[in-house]
């Protein structure tokens, strides 16, 4: 997770701004409800369609989640401020989640850190300027077989080494499963048709600034 | 030993096993025809008899679980944990990518004993191929009528949900997954009441994890006695062991309890030695929670007991990865601390505060502004944290002091060795950018 604050005199939510979650995403939602006991249990999903579908979960649809499920918004924002893999404001196209657990360091993830955040030119939790890629690390991915891994949005690279990378940043289906997906939720933002034609557009030469360093300047 | 069948991982290769065809072909869904066969308690009493223990890291007995469920219950929930976070375990992975109907068969004998109405499979969010996987063996398996309303044509019913995590380590804690599922914060509850009693939606709650329930068919279709009759009394059935860092064959393996580490790393059919060049430091067995073994230790027998001899906490999740020559102690210790650190949910005062503070001593300490005496102070903030039971809410906080404990303890030597020898004027330098 990587948050940005709000000054007291922002507003977090304008009253007056159109919905951002459209009747699919609320009828995708819905269609969780019978599954539990409460409408609350279905926060986690809700907030996994949202963001597969918005590329992030906003102040404005948070508040939108809140009233679908009948909770207060502060129980959303609770509960989405546990989780690593929700973000509040906007993320790159691609997330690359670099395991960084034991096995995956013992065996070089850090060489591949490394030369990540150098071609990408970001640092952990960082996005790239022109928004195709976020960078952050997490805890074992349970693909300890095949460290160093890492993930690009839904795909594992295995056993990666960091003359790698630049091969597979090149490669525009990085993030592509090769086989049947259920329909249950939707397929991220990453992938959609426009995003994959940016990518695939793209020279190489990626122009960078790291939010996070953003965030420490303002 | 060598003589050892695979149970668990029989289909894994096997071309198609993720199809209910193929699984049916090889036997699949005979077991579960049988115990609908019997009454709930009967198949409680086998599971029992078998002397199942749980797969997830504690070995509590499956069936004696079961049965604390209140007699006048009308509702049971079953969560399968499938959150898989400890750090360097993958055995479930490979349960559910390579034989998903396995633990789709175990899923239903389980709630059909504990008579569950639905079943959530917690499956942490980084798993998105076993997602796709699992969610369509589970869609085959409603087209069957294998779930859903009145299965297999009788009166039991039974739906089968995956619930997506979203990264928290400690939402595999049972309580806390329970809290997870119910949409807030994966924070571990207090018990009593014990999730049986009240655990999800208030209602009684079964949770196990998926290799234990992987088991249940089996037990059921060979019987209690076959089950005992593999391993060593006190740890008995077929077991998955995980093995990675740098041997040959890193991968998940099974056989009965009792083989040493020295055999997972070593045996052909096992880890196939250690890569070229590399020897053996260190070997954390068990999951990382449980605490790491020097390479003059790996004798040890992966199974319930031993490694409590050791100074471990327990088995947990058999999952092993190696530590070589090359690898600096310092690293291994700063990578540890961290990952509790980080994860620790910091309901628990002494959890919160202790993590962080190992945390930041094992990253001084790695950055080469180590004092010898930071060593003693990593045992006391170990001993405050971990050492009186009952102090926290669940057992991460133990977790955490095992790794930091042992590795002190047994690596003690390494560590003075590195601190001593830090440039002079370097321990300035380093505390100035950390601070
Ligand atoms: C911090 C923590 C993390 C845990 N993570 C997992 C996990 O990822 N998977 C799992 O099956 N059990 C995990 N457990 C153990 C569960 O609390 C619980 O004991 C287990 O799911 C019970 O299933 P079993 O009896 O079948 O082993 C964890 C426990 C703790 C304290
Ligand atoms: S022991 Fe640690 S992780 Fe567990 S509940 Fe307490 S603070 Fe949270
Ligand atoms: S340690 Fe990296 S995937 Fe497990």
């Amino acid at each position: 997770m990587s948050w940005k604050t709000l000054d007291r005199n922002q507003q977090a939510v304008d009253p007056d701004a159109p919905p951002v979650l459209s009747d699919a995403i609320r009828d995708r939602i819905r269609s969780f409800f019978d599954r539990y006991e409460t409408k609350r249990a279905v926060l986690l999903p809700a907030l996994h369609i949202v963001q597969n579908t918005l590329g992030h979960v906003s102040w404005q649809a948070m508040a939108e989640i809140a009233e679908l499920l009948e909770i207060h918004p502060s129980d959303v924002m609770n509960t989405i401020s546990f989780y690593t893999h929700f973000w509040t404001h906007p993320k790159g196209e691609k997330v690359i989640t670099v395991c960084r657990s034991i096995t995956c360091e013992v065996m070089g993830g850090s060489a591949v850190l490394d030369e990540l955040k150098q071609q990408l030119g970001v640092d952990e939790h960082g996005t790239t300027t022109d928004g195709r890629y976020s960078l952050v690390t997490e805890e074992c991915l349970a693909g300890c077989d095949h460290g160093p891994c890492l993930l690009v949005n839904e795909k594992m690279h295995k056993c990666v080494k960091p003359e790698d990378v630049a091969k597979i940043l090149a490669d525009s289906g990085n993030d592509r499963l090769s086989m049947e997906r259920s329909e249950l939720f939707d397929v991220p933002a990453g992938t959609s048709e426009h995003a994959l034609s940016a990518s695939s557009s793209g020279d190489g030469n990626i122009d960078t600034t790291s939010d996070v360093r953003e965030m420490r300047e303002s | 030993m060598a003589t050892f069948e695979p149970v668990l991982l029989r289909n894994v290769g096997v071309e198609g096993a993720r199809t209910l065809k193929v699984y049916e072909s090889r036997g699949g869904y005979q077991a579960v025809r049988k115990a609908l066969g019997m009454s709930p308690d009967e198949v409680v009493e086998i599971v029992k008899e078998a002397n199942l223990r749980g797969r997830g890291g504690a070995g509590f007995p499956a069936g004696v679980k079961w049965s604390f469920l209140p007699k006048d219950r009308t509702h049971t929930l079953l969560c399968v944990n499938a959150d898989e976070s400890e750090p360097p375990t993958f055995c479930n992975r490979v349960l559910m990518e390579s034989d998903p109907h396995q633990l789709i068969e175990g899923t239903i004998i389980s709630a059909y004993a504990t008579q569950s109405q639905i079943a959530y499979i917690y499956m942490r969010g980084e798993f998105h191929e076993q997602f796709h996987i699992l969610q369509k063996a589970i869609d085959e398996a409603y087209a069957a009528g294998y779930l859903g309303k009145n299965i297999f044509n009788g009166d039991f019913s039974l739906e089968i949900y995956i619930h997506r995590g979203a990264g928290a380590y400690v939402c595999g804690e049972e309580t806390g997954l329970i809290e997870s599922l119910e949409g807030k914060r994966g924070w571990p509850r207090i018990k009593p009441p014990f999730p049986a009693v009240e655990g999800l939606f208030r209602r009684p709650t079964v949770v196990n994890n998926v290799e234990t329930l992987s088991c249940v068919p089996h037990i059921i279709e060979r019987g209690a006695d076959w089950f005992t009759g593999i391993g060593p009394s006190h740890s008995v059935g077929p077991k998955l062991f995980c093995i990675s860092g740098p041997v040959n064959k890193p991968g998940c393996y099974e056989a009965a309890m009792g083989i040493t580490v020295r055999e997972l790393i070593e045996r052909d059919d096992m880890g196939g030695g250690m890569a070229p060049g590399k020897r053996v430091k260190a070997v954390f067995p068990g999951g990382v929670s449980m605490g790491v073994l020097s390479a003059e230790e790996l004798d040890m027998k992966m199974d319930f007991d031993d490694p409590r001899n050791y100074s471990l906490l327990g088995l947990g999740t058999a999952a092993a990865v190696v530590i070589d020559q090359d690898t600096d102690m310092r690293i291994v210790l700063r990578n540890m601390a961290r990952f509790y650190g980080t994860e620790s949910c910091g309901q628990c005062t002494q959890c919160r505060e202790g993590t962080a503070w190992m945390h930041k001593i094992a990253t001084r300490i790695a950055a080469g502004a180590g004092r010898l005496e930071d060593l003693d102070l990593l045992l006391e903030t170990a001993r405050n944290m971990g050492m009186m039971p009952g102090l926290s809410i669940c057992g991460l906080s133990d977790g955490a002091t095992y790794p930091i404990e042992t590795i002190v303890k047994k690596f003690r030597s390494e560590l003075e060795e590195a601190i001593r020898s830090q440039p002079a004027g370097r321990v300035d330098r380093v505390l100035q950018v950390l601070n």
